[in-house]
Order: C-alpha cells, then structure tokens, then sequence
C-alpha cells in the first residue's frame, strides 16, 4: 500500500509508513552502490537530479551560520553537479583503467537517522546522517561521515532522488580522493 | 670508547646532491621516503624560497584574514586598514599556541586562547599588523617591563603581490620575487591576467579543496613541471569519457588541433632556477571550442582581444602550463585555470590545496560552467585528479622497502637532447611527450637549496645555464 499526501503533513499510521516505504528506497540505493550495479542507480536518479557536497570550514562562532559552508551554486564544493556528471563518472567507473578505483574498493553506505522533514505532493525531503566506509587495496581505509538532505519524488516507475546535499564532516578531506559517491 | 669518541660517533651529514645525478639522469629514491632528507628540505629550502600563500581577493576588506601555510609553518594572510597584505607566522609568541584556528574570517585582533596574549590583525590598535597589544596582568606579572614592541607575531619580512597572487619568503637575504621567477614569469602572467590579456584582472572563487595524502611532496610538483608523460596511461577513464569543454568525444581540454598536432606544444620548458612547464611560450593555443556555442564565442572574443594585446607588445601567446613555480606551487592557465599548492607533511605526507580562478567580471554563464568544469576536473572529486593521486601514493608507498630504496629512479629521458630557448635561462626538451628535463633541472635545484648553498651561490650558478653551453657544443660537433 502506497501513501499519497496532498499538501498535508502525514500523521500517525501515514508517517509510519511513508518512513518505512521511504527508508526501503535510500537502503536499496545504497545497495545498488556497493554493489557497483551504477547502470540501476541511475535509473533511481531523476532527470533534473542535483549532487552537492560543499566544503566545510573553521569559522568564528558568529560567522557560522553564514560562513561555515561554501555555497552550492556558486562556490567550490567537493562536488555541486547535475545528473548528468554523475552519468561521466559511472562511466568513468566502468572503463576499468579509472584506477583510482581500480582494483575496484570495497564500500560499505550506512544511512540512519532517518527523519521525513517535509512532504509536498509526491515529493518528500528526508534528513540523515551517512557514513560511507572505504577500504582499498591492503590498508587503505577511509571513512566519510556527516548529515544528508535527500529530496525523493514518486513517479510512476518508483522513487526517484532529485536533490541530495551531504555535508562532510571534515574541513580538510583525511581520504586520498572522493572516488565514491558519497 | 671515551666521551670524545661517542661525540664524534654521529654519522656524516647527508649531502643531497650526492644522491641527484642529473648528468646520468639517476636519482636516489631516498630524497622522497627518507624523514632526515625531508628536515632537511624543511629546513633549507621551505624557509628560504618564495612560496605561493594565497590570492589577494581571498582577504579584499581590511581585518580580512586566510589561514595558510609555509612548509612546516601555519601563518596568516591578513589585510590592514591601509590595504596592504600581510603574512603573519600563526604562533604565540608566549607559548607557540596558534593564535587563529579558523580557516577565514575578519577580525579586529587575533587573542590566542592559551594566556589570552592579543595581537593587531590589521594594525589599527598599533604601528603594524601582528604587534601584541594585549597582555593580562601586564602591571602585576610583568611589573609593565615586558618590552611588547618586541614580542609581536613573527612577520614574514618578504612578501609580494604579483598581480594579485601573494608569495612570501622568510629569507631577508632571499633575491627579489620577480629574480626569483626570472622568466618563468610569463606563465604567471597567463594565470594572473584575465582571459582576454587584461593584466591581473582575475580573482579565487570562494572555497579552497584541501586533502591529505600519503605521497612525497616533490611528486606533486614534478607531475604539473613537466609530466605529460603519464597523461596517456593515467588518464586514460577521463580520455575515454570526455570531460572537458567540448562534450562527449572531445579531448579532454578541448583544444583545436590547428597548430601543428596537440603534442608540439607539450614540448617542456625548464628554468635553472628550477620552475618548469609543460608547454613553451611559441605555441599558439586558442581557447578550446566548447558543446556550446555561447561560450565558444565569448572565448574566441576573449582570444583575440588578447592575441591582438599581447602582439602590441611584442610578446608570444602561448605559456599555458601546466607548470611548477620552484618549489611547490603547481598551476595551469588555461582550462582548467588553478594553483595547486603541495605542503610537506612528512617525507610520506602531503596536503594538497587546490584554488581556482576566474575572471573578476566574467558573466555568470561563463562562472557557472567553468566552476562545475574544474569541480568535475580536479581536486579529490575531480575525475582526472583522482587518478594522479592513486600514483603518487602508491610510488611513494613501493619506495619505501629496504630493498626498493637501492634502486634509484630514472630520469634520462632526453638526455643530451635540450635545445634552445628563446628566453635566457631555459631550455626546451626535445621531445614532444617525453622529455624529463624539467624534473633533472628540479631535482639539480632542489639539491643546491637542501645541501645550503647561500643565496650569492645559488643565484651565481643560476645566472648562466650551462646546459646551453652544452647545447652549443653539441651543435659544433655536429658541424664539424
């Protein structure tokens, strides 16, 4: 059974289930990431899909709110990018001469915490906290962890994310590179 | 064995250019796993040379500050109310603790949290920026005697704004920032100044990608001096994909093949100073065709208002990089346009920072598609970044063995083929793709730093390049 809101915040038994049904979708992304199967996981991808990781920094307490974050859309990021790099990249993934993924790293995505923030229409905005593990080679072990913003739409085949913004927990990236999708 | 004995008991002092052959083109993979040479460089060469810092328009408005580093130091690029920037070394002068942890901001003063020992940023509540001017219990723990016009943040006494890229140096003996880059300046100009010639007119898009990563420093350097060797192999994913400005199926940079094939102009130029780049100053590369036509004729415009400026002046339109400015301050010029800065952490350790520039008035169309190109370019997340770093690592990584350290490295390529340059001071390589001549002269330059030659020394055996003497008897042989 699916849930549908119109324009009205679900309650009780509704949130539940949009959570549940909400929750199964981000988990079987992730899946299909460590998994490598790209050519599915973009399929879960909308069209007009956006990926933004701005870089965080150190600064003054009064500053933070304006200052702690570089801004999407305008400013150096990790990543700030349309579907469209991300479709290079997966590419890129299956030349088999990227080698910063090649031998190919083992990856593990963890999504929790997660929170339905709004619903509007068929489109819902979920908070969570990732951690992404990596290990690669023999000793090469990185972990990336912060909060995430997803924004997932229904459309008649299935879920699909249309906005996701990560925030790093880290000001000066501790991994060699940013290979995976966090 | 006496007490004389065991004092004279410590080995012999390492003499780096014992182990950088650059007549045979061997060098000692020591000088990039071993942690007594990295101190050494620590000490000889990161205090001494000029070192990129930062870009003026990251501190635009007085009490403006960025947190940077100088080899091993942290320090501060401040802006004063007169509008003069600043280097400042980031340690108290009471107890060392650094007196600002953030990464950018504005401020008034900097007060260190340990004693609370505070510090003009901007030289308004004093002569100079950095002079302490706060001391708790200065009446009673000091009876007022503290002397605290002589216990302000250390200054660099060398700094330089050369169109808007600020250089320091810690050397008060050090030679002049612009005999220092001596003609290796024209590949700054083409990172400084605007894409349509205009001199200086370019700024840093906000946000400064900054990643660890376990390789020697020196690898960093030598890729951007002169490295196109390893474009085919390394970069092969992003080849295959096609990244850059002219979409699916394009070259990675997009550059026209009009003149003369792509590989003419990576032939290397190499300072005795010991900057390098990957191209020369003669080859004309305009500005690549982009997927859209829009920014395609905003660029053309741009090359040739420059071509037609540059021209007036008597002066080449190629200088495009990548290039290293000696010793650790990699950039490109053209597409994508950056500095990459590699810090020394330890002999196995480096920090990497990455900034981006951009014309200051560049309409938003062309900001918005040059910010996305260079955030998918490079940087960690970059596409084609991604995979030098996997190199480095691990060629830093499999150098560390016992047995793999008997093994020197191989740099002969080329050897014995420069040619000559237009410009005094460099040579060229003589070889399209490969050619390690920038690297020998690197690694020749680096050697004369960490071994301490002074700076009369080190500017004497500069001034004049014998490898174009030998150029010069190579050509008589083969006349007579």
């Amino acid at each position: 059974m699916t849930v549908t809101m119109q324009n009205s915040q679900p309650t009780g038994l509704q949130r539940v289930e949009l959570l549940s049904e909400i929750s199964e979708f981000l988990y079987y992304e992730a899946d299909l990431l460590d998994e490598r199967r790209y050519e599915e996981w973009l399929d879960l991808l909308a069209d007009d899909y956006r990926y933004s990781v701005p870089l965080r920094m150190n600064v003054m307490y009064n500053d933070v709110a304006e200052r702690e974050e570089t801004k999407y859309g305008s400013e150096v990021c990790w990543f700030d990018e349309p579907k469209s790099t991300v479709e290079l990249r997966v590419q890129q993934l299956l030349t088999g001469v990227h080698w910063a993924e090649e031998p190919v790293s083992r990856v593990s995505h963890v999504v929790t915490n997660l929170r339905i923030v709004e619903v509007s229409g068929d489109e819902v905005e979920v908070s969570a906290r990732f951690l992404v593990y990596r290990n690669r080679v023999a000793d090469e072990t990185d972990f990336f962890v912060g909060r995430r913003r997803d924004w997932a739409r229904r459309t008649e085949q299935g879920w699909k994310v249309f906005r996701r913004i990560l925030h790093l927990d880290q000001s000066v990236l501790m991994a060699k590179n940013l290979s995976v999708f966090l | 064995m006496t007490i004389e004995d065991l004092s004279t008991a410590s080995p012999a002092p390492i003499r780096v250019s014992d182990l950088v052959d650059v007549d045979s083109g061997v060098i000692s993979r020591d000088i990039f796993v071993n942690e007594q040479i990295h101190k050494l460089e620590l000490e000889y060469l990161f205090p001494r040379a000029w070192l990129f810092v930062g870009h003026a328009s990251q501190v635009p408005n007085p009490g403006d500050f960025f947190s940077s580093r100088m080899g091993s130091d942290p320090v501060l690029m401040t802006r004063d109310t007169k509008g003069e920037v600043y280097v400042l070394l980031n340690s108290c002068r009471h107890r060392g603790m650094r007196v600002c942890r953030y990464d950018e901001g504005n401020t008034m003063q900097f007060t260190c949290p340990y004693h609370a020992w505070s510090y003009s940023m901007d030289g308004s509540l004093v002569d100079v920026p950095g002079d302490l001017h706060g001391v708790p219990h200065m009446k009673s723990a000091y009876h007022g005697r503290l002397e605290k016009e002589k216990w302000g943040l250390v200054r660099c006494p060398r700094v330089y704004n050369y169109k808007g890229l600020i250089f320091a140096s810690w050397d008060e003996n050090a030679p002049d920032f612009l005999d220092y880059v001596g003609n290796f300046h024209f590949w700054l100009d083409n990172l400084a100044d605007a894409f349509d010639g205009r001199e200086g007119e370019t700024e840093v898009f906000r946000g400064v990608l900054k990643w660890r990563i376990r390789s020697n420093w020196k690898f960093v350097a030598e890729n951007f001096l002169g490295d196109t060797y390893h474009g085919a192999s390394t970069h092969a994913s992003v080849e295959a994909v096609g990244i850059g400005p002219g979409g699916r199926g394009k070259r990675r940079h997009g550059e026209r093949q009009n003149q003369g094939g792509f590989s003419k102009g990576r032939m290397k130029t190499s300072f005795r100073l010991g900057h390098g780049a990957s191209d020369n100053l003669d080859y004309e590369l305009p500005y690549p065709e982009f997927a859209e036509p829009k920014l395609t004729e905003y660029f053309e415009h741009a090359w040739d208002i420059r071509a037609e400026r540059l021209r007036a002046e008597g002066r080449a339109l190629g200088g495009r990089g990548p290039a290293t400015l000696f010793p650790n301050m990699s950039f490109a010029a053209g597409f994508p346009r950056s500095i990459l800065v590699s810090h020394p952490i330890s002999s196995t350790e480096t920090e990497v920072w990455r900034w981006f520039l951009v014309d200051k008035d560049a309409p938003d169309f062309v900001r918005d598609w040059l910010r996305e190109y260079y955030m998918r370019y490079g940087g960690p997340a970059g596409m084609t970044e991604q995979d030098d770093m996997e190199n480095w690592d691990y060629a830093t990584q499999a150098s560390l063995g016992v047995v793999a350290r008997r093994y020197p490295y191989n740099y002969q390529q080329g050897l014995g083929e420069e040619r000559l340059s237009a410009l005094d001071g460099a040579v060229h390589s003589d070889h399209a793709i490969a050619g390690e001549v920038n690297a020998r002269a690197f690694y020749r330059r680096w050697a004369e730093f960490v071994d301490n030659m002074s700076w009369p020394e080190l500017m004497n055996v500069a001034a004049v390049d014998d490898r174009v003497s030998k150029i010069m008897e190579r050509a008589s042989e083969v006349e007579a």
